[in-house]
């Protein structure tokens, strides 16, 4: 194939970051136009996700979410199975876990981990099945099925915070506060207790869940007998039958996984930060999720990369907004709409001239 | 017996009105994915469409510049997206994504820009949006009973936009149907590989269709901001456009089921609204979270199999690679 011609630094590391650098570009080309200097511009973006302790907490905050659910498109997408559901599972899993913090708070932190990890998964997972088993088995298209589902969610949980969980003579549509032994321990709490002094920042334990996932996924995918099923009915659906696999059941295990790891992301933004269940709160991290996933190529330390950088992206873009009014944050999401146009959808747009510089030397070798 | 009929022709109204943005991003999503270009950008292109509709429209007063303008600007987006899809084969559903997701942030990023208030345009004068017209007669012939009210209020009373999308919808199915255009970009969805024998260009009638998309979605934008509102506000898109998508994938790619579905749509969106707050009988009242999540409901109910065996033209979502 003509992809193979390319050393692997090329495919790997100059092909994304010339992609990068492309969707930087335009977004650049945006800002000149609205009148302001890009170069300052990038210049304050920078600085607010990594210039100081606190902003560098922040940036990793927003990763723990993206690692969660851009893990979660991820697995789907080894099975082929394009989840845009995350937003709606992630929403959902919050619930899962704002439950068990609200009914079973009083146990010892110990006790209450993994029982919120398991209701975060569990209703996550809920929220996938039924669009999963109507592509299973009754072939519905997945995306649009992902995608009703999370305006489903959205009004169910609207419901509930208003009308059933709201909390007694509140006006705002949430939860009562959790129970103090549920929070999440931060970053800088727990490396006082070894007498470290870091900056007060979000960033909690849920990180480090964030990353044994990452982990777990990888073992899942490439190491166990239903990950490699799923790769196979991925790649070739009438192959893996051949095989001896059923379609249905990978879609199911892929789809499930996906959602229970969208629904963990209350972890780190309910128990770490909220201590609530807030309306809205997964603020569209289920969407960047798909990005995460295209930017990692669908590879756990990718997707830890690409979370570090979409975070950056997260708390600079904050920075940017408040020393420059005209930018507004919704200016994130353009530029990261960029990303996800020049990483995912044009990857290919300088391949054919770097095969030219990069391919030529080992096409000869080849025979 | 007559108020229970009013409400029928005030609900059947309704539905025409909302679903123009609808059909229009149908036919859309449907002239592009005859052609195998999936199209999950129509979200993104209509709330373009919207944005540089209204906007326009402001500025320069006339709500036709800013129909012109809205489907130049989808125009631009579809070009993108063939880009993306056509000439580098790129996925098309991320590509569609994008899309979705730059529009979203960049049209209250520009509006913010504009006019200084949080992202939406300022209300539209009326010289600078599209207003209901009333057809000849229909006030002559109000009193007449039944079919007097379902000339005069039905019928009578809708922007030109509502008009031009009902004759669009014959139009976009002659096309496909029985031009020879028509049968080549079906046939580009089915057997790519037939028409490139044929010597026709696979990439230049896809790039076609794409931009028949893009032109639809810039008239569903226009008439969300400048007909069925007065201006632009943030997410006003508020899934219609995967609405349409799935209304396609009911139709089953055909013109005319694909409008019944976006009818339907149109209906329970308009029932909704009548429904918010009354008092039913046996269940009461319905919070108004279920009645606004009832169209999305119905989609997956329908999708879970009471549409019967759908298929999809042959090569859609797969680009294309000539053979060497």
């Amino acid at each position: 194939m003509a992809q193979a011609k390319l050393p692997g630094w090329v495919n790997a590391g100059l092909i994304p970051a010339l992609n990068l650098l492309t969707a930087f570009a335009v977004s650049g080309l945006v800002i000149l136009a609205m009148g302001e200097n890009p170069m300052t511009a990038f210049g304050y973006l920078i600085y607010g996700a990594f210039g100081y302790g606190e902003a560098v907490g922040y940036t990793l905050f927003y990763a723990t979410n993206f690692i969660f659910t851009g893990l979660a498109v991820a697995v789907a997408f080894h099975c082929y199975l394009f989840n845009i559901g995350g937003e709606g599972q992630a929403y959902l899993g919050g619930l899962g876990i704002g439950l068990v913090c609200l009914y079973l708070g009083d146990l010892p932190f110990w006790a209450v981990l993994p029982l919120t990890v398991l209701g975060g998964a569990l209703f996550g997972a809920a929220w996938a099945a039924v669009p999963a088993y109507l592509q299973a088995r009754r072939g519905s298209h997945i995306v649009i099925t992902t995608i009703m589902f999370n305006f489903i969610g959205s009004s169910v949980m609207t419901w509930l915070l208003v009308d059933r969980l709201k909390r007694p003579g509140s006006q705002l549509p949430e939860t009562s506060h959790f129970p103090e032994q549920t929070w999440m321990p931060k970053v800088h709490e727990l490396a006082a207790q070894f007498g470290l002094d870091l900056a007060r920042s979000p960033v909690n334990l849920s990180l480090l869940i964030a990353l044994l996932c990452c982990v777990g996924v990888w073992l899942f995918i490439w190491r166990t007998r239903w990950g490699y099923e799923m790769r196979a009915v991925g790649k070739n659906p009438e192959a893996a039958v051949y095989g001896g696999i059923s379609p249905a059941k990978a879609i199911m295990v892929s789809m499930l996984l996906s959602g229970a790891l969208a629904g963990l992301m209350g972890l780190n933004e309910l128990m770490g930060v909220q201590h609530r269940v807030i309306i809205n709160f997964t603020n569209g991290c289920g969407f960047v999720g798909i990005a995460i996933a295209l930017m990692g190529r669908n590879h756990p330390l990718g997707i830890v990369l690409a979370s570090l950088l979409m975070g950056a992206l997260f708390q600079g873009g904050a920075e940017l907004a408040f020393e420059m009014p005209t930018i507004t944050r919704d200016m994130i999401w353009t530029i990261q709409g960029f990303v996800i146009l020049f990483t995912g959808a044009l990857e290919h747009l300088y391949r054919p001239r770097l095969e030219r510089i990069f391919g030529r030397g080992e096409a000869e070798v080849a025979p | 017996m007559t108020e229970l009929l009013t409400q029928l022709v005030l609900t059947a109204d309704a539905t025409l009105r909302i679903s123009t943005p609808l059909i229009l991003a149908a036919l859309a999503g449907l002239c592009s994915e005859r052609a195998a270009v999936i199209d999950i950008g129509l979200e993104g292109k209509m709330l373009g469409g919207a944005f540089t509709a209204a906007t326009v429209s402001y500025l320069t007063g006339s709500a036709w510049l800013g129909l012109i303008c809205a489907v130049l600007a989808c125009l631009g987006l579809a070009l993108l997206h063939g880009f993306a899809c056509i000439t580098h084969k790129g996925n098309q559903v991320v590509s569609g994504m994008a899309i979705n997701i730059v529009v979203a942030g960049l049209a209250p990023t520009l509006g913010h820009a504009i006019f200084h208030i949080n992202g939406d345009t300022p209300p539209l004068p009326s010289g600078a949006r599209f207003t209901p017209l009333t057809l000849p007669g229909a006030d002559l012939v109000r009193d007449v009973p039944v079919l007097g009210s379902l000339y005069s209020e039905l019928l009578s009373g809708h922007t030109l936009l509502t008009y031009l999308t009902f004759a669009l919808i014959p139009a976009v199915s002659f096309m496909l149907y029985k031009t020879r255009f028509g049968l080549r970009l079906r046939a580009v969805g089915e057997n790519p590989e037939a028409v490139d024998t044929a010597g026709i260009s696979v990439e230049w009638l896809r790039y076609r269709a794409v931009l028949i998309a893009g032109a639809l979605c810039g008239l569903a934008g226009a008439s969300l901001s400048t007909a069925l509102g007065a201006s632009f506000i943030r997410d006003m898109t508020a899934g219609k456009g995967y609405l349409a998508l799935a209304a396609m994938i009911f139709g089953k790619w055909r013109p005319g089921l694909t409008v019944t579905a976006c009818l339907l749509f149109a209906f329970t969106d308009a029932l909704q609204a009548r429904l918010q707050g009354v008092e039913l009988p046996l269940v009461g009242e319905i919070p108004v979270q279920f009645i606004i999540m009832l169209p999305y409901a119905l989609t997956v109910v329908l999708l879970a199999g009471f549409v019967g065996k759908v298929v999809a033209p042959k090569a859609d979502g797969i680009p294309y690679v000539k053979e060497r």
